[in-house]
């Protein structure tokens, strides 16, 4: 696997959107064509090596190309956007969109990340040392199609609206999250190993979460379905067993009703 | 000798009462008296007619202070500083009309900038929500002739939107609903005990933020299911017994407010409110609708769907038209700093903003077009005062149930003074010049 390293030299004033920064768009090219890439910064559009210092030449295809993010690029939208292959590794905190789109591969980030991270995510690994922020692994604006594959883990804090319409995949939260879990889900699973707040499950018509920690509002759609002993990312714990949204509409799976499901560790 | 004028419309809220009179004098220069409007209504007609009010352009200079400039001064300086920012905003637009909108749109894309209205403080997220589920609602006129069961969900029109009771949804005897307020029934949902809430016949007090779990309590008691002692801060029962009220109708509306729009959930509030609706429908005939506030905030909407296919917080900077509140909506993109300019025209940024969005407009080459003194103007560069619009010049603009009405003009603006549509013409056919489009 052949490695591009690209080093911010010049800030952007505003913010950068780095659309072409991904595996997939620097596959087969010398490091001198990588710097030729677009970037947009507002409505102005120019290269990336304005930005951006461009070491190593891509593999010759996304599978074979893994590329460093180096420097402050806390102003950089849209790193590994619509990734199918390959690796991404971003040593700082980055803004929005990170992996938005992404079908494969793995995006390791090393600081934070900002909102709709792995917005509509189909498949490959995302994995985050820092805090993600709201929106992760949701579905896109007026899209009823969130999250259908691949796994998120966060290790620290993940924002509001987590998983928004998730259809499929896993998300896993070492930390807290914030309000709305799974909002719309018709599919998946999200892990919250530390405390959740309010809103879980809302409107859920399938799809699973498991809370370690505490909740602070319970939804009433969720009905109290008894205990059971469970392992769960390799906890062996007993789960207080909850089946919702009741308010919601369900779908009958060989003459029986499908509910979503919301375990919480006692 | 006076004139009077009837049917006048009156452009401050999104109710768009429609039967206001004016008294003008001979000339038609002064307005006197005014007929049927609430004191909201009547105090933005007779504002017009301030002494005080700032007829010409004025830009601040280095030492604060501001000097007086022509329209064509303020022309030049609004089209230069679009042409050069790299992200400007254009954000405002509820309180002109649709024709000015539609030339401000022009302008947004000749520049590739931002554009947004006030809904992103007030009902963007209703339109998330609308994206996502759809909306099941009627006119207000359907409400005065057949609405039996009233529900005002974190909305206070007895303030807001002060006729809204009287000419729609409470008070007046329509065709199917003879006996006025005896005919309906009033569900209010607030945390506080507004003067709408002593009205009502349930008033269902909501812990504050916990809308979204009272909402998902009524579907699940419109379906029989199992429900918590006590959900919201509201016992199980009440809720039980306001679900049996809102199935019995036989036609119910839900009209809702910023109460549930930016509170906490904000737009998955409105999303299970509609679904709410829905569920309702199985039982009886039920519509949902939100109390705009701005007279034509919807106009502004329409304006922005017709031509960019999205309602607020549309982004053209790349060329083309994206939409996402929370990466395009304007508090954001002042907050994270993201904009170079920024445009204001019918609304009031500085007083609605937090002020973390609002100093960052201090900091940058801005304008505001509004014949007011507000705020906003006292934060921005250059301030262009114009026409009233509804009062001064006439238009078109959209009811909060998205009826287009045509507004009146009935009276002349000071001399010389130009409309809001005049003056986004003029900086369009030089921004042309600028860009070499011309």
């Amino acid at each position: 696997m052949e490695t591009v390293t690209i080093t911010m030299k010049n800030a952007p004033a505003l913010y950068l959107e780095a659309d072409n920064v991904s595996p997939d768009a620097f596959a087969g090219k010398k490091a001198a064509q990588i710097a030729e890439l677009s970037v947009h910064e507002g409505n102005t559009t120019s290269t990336l090596g304005k930005y951006f210092d461009v070491s190593g030449d891509a593999g010759a295809t996304a599978a074979d190309t893994k590329v460093v993010v180096r420097g402050d690029v806390k102003k950089v939208k849209y790193l590994g956007f619509k990734m199918t292959a390959g690796e991404l590794v971003i040593e700082g905190t980055a803004d929005q969109y990170v992996g938005a789109w992404m079908k494969g591969g793995k995006i390791l980030a090393k600081g934070d990340i900002g909102a709709f991270a792995a917005t509509a995510m189909k498949g490959g690994e995302l994995t985050v040392e820092g805090n993600a922020g709201n929106y992760l692994g949701a579905a896109y604006r007026g899209d009823w199609r969130g999250m259908s594959g691949g796994k998120i883990l966060v290790k620290g804090n993940a924002g509001s609206d987590i998983g928004m319409y998730m259809l499929g995949g896993e998300i896993i939260v070492n930390g807290n999250a914030d309000v709305h879990v799974m909002t719309h889900a018709e599919g998946g699973k999200t892990i919250i190993k530390g405390n959740a707040a309010s809103k879980l499950g809302g409107q859920m018509v399938e799809g699973t979460i498991f809370v370690f920690g505490s909740i602070e509002v319970m939804m009433p759609g969720f009905k109290p379905n008894g205990e059971v002993e469970l392992e769960v990312d390799g906890t062996k714990a007993k789960f207080a067993h909850f089946i919702g949204d009741m308010g919601e509409r369900h779908k009958k799976k060989k003459g029986v009703v499908v509910y979503g499901n919301l375990y919480k560790k006692i | 000798m006076t004139k009077k004028i009837t049917d006048v419309i009156c452009p401050f809220c999104g109710t768009l009462c429609d039967d206001v009179e004016v008294v003008v004098s001979d000339d038609g220069k002064q307005l006197l008296e005014v007929y049927n409007a609430c004191v909201i209504g009547t105090e933005k007609f007779l504002h017009s007619q301030a002494k005080d009010r700032v007829t010409r352009p004025r830009l601040r200079q280095d030492d604060g202070s501001w000097k007086e400039i022509s329209y064509d001064d303020a022309v030049e300086y609004s089209a230069q500083m679009l042409a050069k920012a790299k992200k400007p905003m254009l954000f405002g637009w509820s309180s002109t009309n649709c024709e000015a909108q539609s030339v401000g749109n022009e302008i947004a894309e000749l520049s590739r900038a931002c554009c947004d209205n006030t809904a992103a403080t007030c009902h963007g997220t209703t339109l998330i929500a609308v994206q996502d589920i759809g909306l099941p609602t009627c006119t207000l006129g359907e409400v005065k002739n057949r609405a039996d069961r009233i529900i005002f969900w974190g909305c206070n029109p007895a303030h807001a939107h002060p006729r809204h009771m009287s000419r729609y949804s409470i008070f007046p005897r329509g065709f199917f609903t003879g006996k006025g307020q005896m005919s309906r029934k009033l569900i209010v949902v607030d945390p506080r005990v507004t003067d709408t809430a002593k009205m009502a016949d349930v008033h269902l007090q909501v812990e504050q933020g916990r809308d979204y779990e009272l909402l998902d309590a009524l579907r699940v008691a419109f379906k029989g299911e199992w429900l918590p002692d006590v959900v919201a801060g509201i016992p199980a029962e009440k809720i039980r017994e306001a679900a049996d009220m809102m199935k019995s109708g036989r036609f119910g509306i839900i009209f809702f407010g910023m109460g549930v729009t930016q509170s906490l959930s904000k737009n998955h509030n409105i999303d299970e409110a509609i679904a709410v609706t829905k569920d309702l429908n199985e039982y009886t005939k039920f519509s949902i609708m939100p109390m705009r506030g701005h007279y034509n905030v919807t106009g502004s909407g329409e304006v922005f769907a017709w031509q960019f296919g999205f309602p607020f917080s549309v982004d053209l900077t790349r060329g083309f038209a994206r939409y996402n509140p929370g990466d395009t909506s304007t508090i954001d993109l002042l907050v994270r700093g993201e904009l170079d300019a920024m445009f204001t025209i019918g609304s009031d940024p500085g007083a609605h903003f937090p002020i973390s969005a609002v100093k960052p407009i201090a900091n940058m080459p801005s304008v505001c077009v509004d014949p007011h003194l507000t705020p906003t103007t006292g934060v921005s560069k250059l301030h262009v005062p114009v026409a009233f619009n509804g009062v001064e010049v006439g238009g078109n603009c959209y009811r909060m149930d998205n009826v287009p009405i045509d507004c009146r003009k009935v009276v002349e603006p000071p001399e010389g003074m130009l409309t809001d549509e005049q003056f986004l013409i003029k900086v369009r056919d030089r921004l042309k010049q600028l860009k070499g489009v011309a």
